[in-house]
């Protein structure tokens, strides 16, 4: 009896030693498929990354051709003894093209002449009449004059398209690379840091445009945002925590709040294009609406991360302060809040940076115009960096590719210090 | 005079009206004691006075700058000409435009008859009155406020209780705004989508099988009568929902699966902070990857295997939209995972059981409903996310399940719709608002599914 039982027990054992080594093998298999899973994550990231950076960084060089100019008052087309507003309106445009013939005198088809001049980008003669309001004594002289490139030139001397490729299926043409290789050869190229594009606004010409406007118009926004979002969002949190009965009205103010962090960035915008825009008559195109619409989609997670932090701080706290005679009312904003204010303000700024990501409601309220001026208010028109990219995106020519991936460069930088930010309070909070 | 000035001299009238009231609650208790004899400290006082100087007056002022727009057209539009009166509503607007441009100085009179200059002098005159008057009875009621308030103070008066009580109100309606939004959401959204379904029946737009909103926005145009089915949309959004769902869920899975059960501390503390920048990153972004890296790639990748793909193919946005949500599903599933207790996974090792036998038989069969729950959530996430999808699929509404064709979804058809120019009376511009509806409301069952779920499998384990 006792030997069949060992017997029968020797066979199951044996029928596991058996599947042991396949076990095991599954075992290290699965294992295997998690750190692919968190590995495939890396990649997508690491490969999402780079593409921005390999694309974005060009962009913040800008190549500058120098050519001998020749600012005579013939060639500018000015009388002897020109006024401020005479120089201002001279014909620098024809000085530039004059100057580039006389570099390359054999030149002479209409066609060759055209792309001679879009070496040069169209801004140049903008810059060279800066150049001259500034500095008076070049007129009458030829003088060796760096000049902003074409983005399409600067995309050949930054190597992004070789001569190599077939001429029709690049913007610089075969003439051009001649011109420029001499160029380069002669010492007349030169690159620079790009500081226009952080000193202007939006342009049809990718070497000429900026991100100024866009920067100023998301400053604008978040201001607004923060303005009505974080005081709002607090007292929301400071209610439900501290004051709330417990009853349907507070059931339903909850269930709202987390239902509202879950509704589509989008369907804000519809809100806010029907009720601020079409109701209430606010200008379109401004901060002042980006700013509301923004707030309301980022109250609830304010609210969210607010009531979490007030809930953790010890209640000791608070029997304390109601010991001593002090109100509830006092007892939260003397003694409660102050305690919470690191997590309060981690939750805020991590609320601040999605609003600054978002983009998709903005576009419901019209902030996608084409803006050149700096914005000076919250009701002026504007648009914010992440719309900015959008209509840089869109745009065909390779000089916008790069802005776009460079403005995302930017932006991923602000996004950057903020959670830097919000995790460096996280830390000290949790020290104490 | 300027809004911004009217409401920078009520707040001076709010600051003078703390210091009054500040001052009267020493007065008051002059023979009794000093502020000893107060029932409150004197600052409290001063806050009721502020607050009563400040609350009805800010109120006036609201309802004024509300009210002023319409109130002043319905007073020019009852002196028009009597053959304008009989104009129809959109003439009538035109009309009036006219007029205020003109009177705001944006275009010269060359455009207008004599009765709209008449109005328009007439119209700055009212302007200017009604901001005279808005400063008047804002400061007015200001000041009658404070008085009233600075009359009640006595020793007696429980002026701190009177603050709080007041405070406690607006934390109250603070937080009562979620419903307002909520509220104005629907209605906003479902007042116009009413106007759009009394243009188009609502059976041809739910269950209509071909969507292309161009119609002709002048009755004279020549243009297609413009059709607005929804189904190509709902199955377009439904397919670059399931690619992106292909990506984030085994992807999400797997690496909560991973970090929770088998990953060292030091390991998961370093991973999982770098996984969720994928969560920080902008939409727009994602979107500009898609459209310029990963469409072309996957292109070419088709075509050197001979397959057709469209450059704007479901497959490129649905993929990019699924790393976006990949830390999504991962942070859900790892809560969920966590919430599984520890007895269930001991008892299964206990019995002899591998890791991964444990995780396969016992945790995700325990975890089941949550994680059922958290993908509900991803889904409504992919669902409503524009900007990947409206940089990166297409435009044109196709019925087909082949993700290498380009469709379009309900989020880009609304974009395409309110960008630019509106027309508010054009089915095509509330069409834009109909799809919102839609939209809203299935993330919201979505949402409300998944909650109730991802809460009674929490509530089994507590």
């Amino acid at each position: 009896m006792n030997n069949m039982s060992n017997q029968h027990s020797s066979k199951t054992t044996a029928a596991i030693r058996a599947s042991l080594k396949k076990r095991y093998r599954r075992e290290r298999r699965f294992r295997w498929y998690g750190r692919l899973a968190v590995l495939t994550g890396f990649v997508f990231l690491f490969i999402l990354l780079a593409d921005i950076i390999s694309k974005g960084t060009p962009a913040f060089t800008q190549h500058y051709i120098q050519v001998s100019v020749n600012l005579d008052a013939a060639s500018l087309d000015l009388p002897s003894d020109p006024s401020r507003e005479q120089l201002y309106s001279a014909d620098y445009l024809g000085a530039i093209k004059s100057s580039l013939r006389a570099m390359f005198p054999e030149v002479t088809g209409r066609k060759e002449k055209r792309l001679l001049y879009r070496l040069v980008s169209v801004g140049a003669e903008y810059d060279l009449r800066d150049m001259v309001l500034e500095n008076p004594e070049l007129l009458g002289h030829t003088s060796e004059i760096w000049l902003r490139a074409h983005a399409e030139a600067g995309s050949y001397l930054k190597g992004q398209v070789g001569s190599d490729s077939l001429e029709a299926d690049r913007k610089v043409k075969d003439l051009q690379i001649v011109w420029l290789d001499q160029l380069e050869a002669e010492g007349r190229t030169e690159s620079r840091f790009n500081t226009t594009f952080f000193t202007q606004g939006d342009s049809r010409e990718p070497e000429m445009a900026g991100i100024r406007v866009a920067l100023y118009g998301s400053f604008f926004t978040l201001l607004v945002t923060f303005a009505i979002a974080f005081p709002i969002g607090v007292s929301a949190a400071v209610y439900l925590e501290e004051f709330a009965p417990r009853n349907r009205l507070t059931d339903l103010i909850e269930i709202n709040i987390n239902n509202l962090a879950a509704v589509p960035s989008i369907v804000f915008g519809l809100l806010g294009l029907a009720v601020f825009i079409n109701f209430f008559e606010l200008p379109r195109s401004a901060p002042l609406v980006g700013g509301i619409v923004l707030s309301l989609m980022t109250l609830p997670t304010i609210i969210i991360t607010s009531r979490a932090s007030i809930q953790a701080v010890s209640p000791s706290i608070r029997q304390a302060a109601l010991g001593v005679g002090a109100s509830k009312l006092q007892t939260v904003l003397h003694h409660v809040l102050p305690v919470a204010m690191p997590g309060i303000l981690t939750g805020s700024i991590i609320g601040m940076a999605q609003a600054l990501g978002e983009s998709a409601p903005l576009l419901m309220i019209g902030m996608v115009a084409f803006i050149m001026d700096v914005p000076h208010g919250v009701t002026d028109p504007a648009t914010v960096l992440p719309v900015q990219i959008f209509l840089w995106a869109d745009s065909p020519e390779r000089g916008f590719t790069e802005k776009t991936s460079a403005a995302i460069m930017v932006l991923m930088g602000f996004l950057i210090l903020m959670n830097a930010l919000a995790v460096y309070l996280r830390k000290r909070f949790e020290l104490k | 005079m300027e809004t911004m000035t009217v409401f920078l001299v009520l707040i001076l009238l709010t600051v003078i009206s703390f210091f009054m009231g500040r001052k009267r609650s020493h007065t008051v208790t002059v023979g009794l004691g000093g502020a000893r004899s107060l029932h409150s400290l004197p600052k409290h006082y001063g806050y009721m006075a502020a607050l009563w100087a400040l609350l009805p007056a800010l109120l006036v002022l609201v309802i004024w700058l509300v009210a002023e727009n319409s109130i002043l057209a319905s007073m020019i539009v009852a002196e028009m000409p009597a053959q304008v009166q009989l104009l129809s509503e959109n003439q009538q607007g035109l009309y009036f435009n006219q007029i205020v441009s003109f009177a705001r100085g944006a275009t010269d009179a060359s455009m207008l008859d004599e009765a709209q200059i008449q109005a328009a002098t007439h119209y700055q005159a009212l302007v200017a009155s009604s901001s005279n008057m808005k400063a008047l009875l804002v400061s007015l009621v200001a000041v009658v406020g404070a008085l009233l308030a600075l009359q009640r103070i006595r020793p007696a008066l429980r002026a701190r209780n009177h603050v709080e009580g007041i405070l406690k109100w607006f934390l109250f309606s603070c937080s009562f705004l979620a419903v307002i939004t909520t509220l104005g959401i629907v209605l906003s959204v479902l007042f116009e989508a009413i106007r759009f379904f009394h243009a188009i029946p609502i059976m041809d737009f739910l269950f209509g099988l071909e969507w292309s909103p161009q119609m002709a926005i002048r009755a004279d145009q020549v243009a297609a009568s413009g059709s607005f089915g929804f189904v190509p949309l709902f199955v377009g959004t439904m397919l670059i929902s399931t690619v992106a769902m292909f990506i984030a869920v085994p992807v999400g899975l797997m690496s909560a699966i991973y970090l929770s059960e088998y990953a060292t501390r030091r390991f998961r503390s370093i991973t999982k902070p770098v996984l969720e920048i994928l969560a920080g990153v902008p939409t727009v972004v994602y979107g500009f990857f898609a459209a310029l890296t990963v469409a072309p790639f996957i292109r070419g990748l088709g075509e050197s295997i001979g397959l057709h793909v469209a450059s704007e193919s479901a497959l490129a946005a649905g993929l990019v939209m699924g790393i976006m949500i990949i830390p999504f599903v991962m942070s859900l599933s790892d809560d969920i995972i966590n919430a599984v207790p520890d007895t269930l996974r001991e008892a299964s090792l206990g019995m002899g059981a591998t890791m991964s036998e444990t995780i396969r038989h016992v945790l995700l069969p325990a975890a089941l409903p949550g994680i059922v729950g958290g993908i509900l959530l991803a889904v409504s996430r992919a669902i409503g996310e524009t900007m990947i999808v409206v940089m990166a699929a297409g435009l044109s509404a196709k019925l087909t399940i082949n993700p290498l064709e380009a469709v379009t979804t309900i989020t880009v058809q609304i974009v395409t719709l309110l960008v630019g120019d509106q027309e508010f009376d054009n089915p095509k511009t509330l069409a834009a608002f109909a799809l919102g509806l839609v939209l809203f409301f299935v993330t919201l069952l979505l949402n409300v599914i998944a909650l109730y779920v991802v809460r009674k499998y929490r509530e089994q384990y507590e």
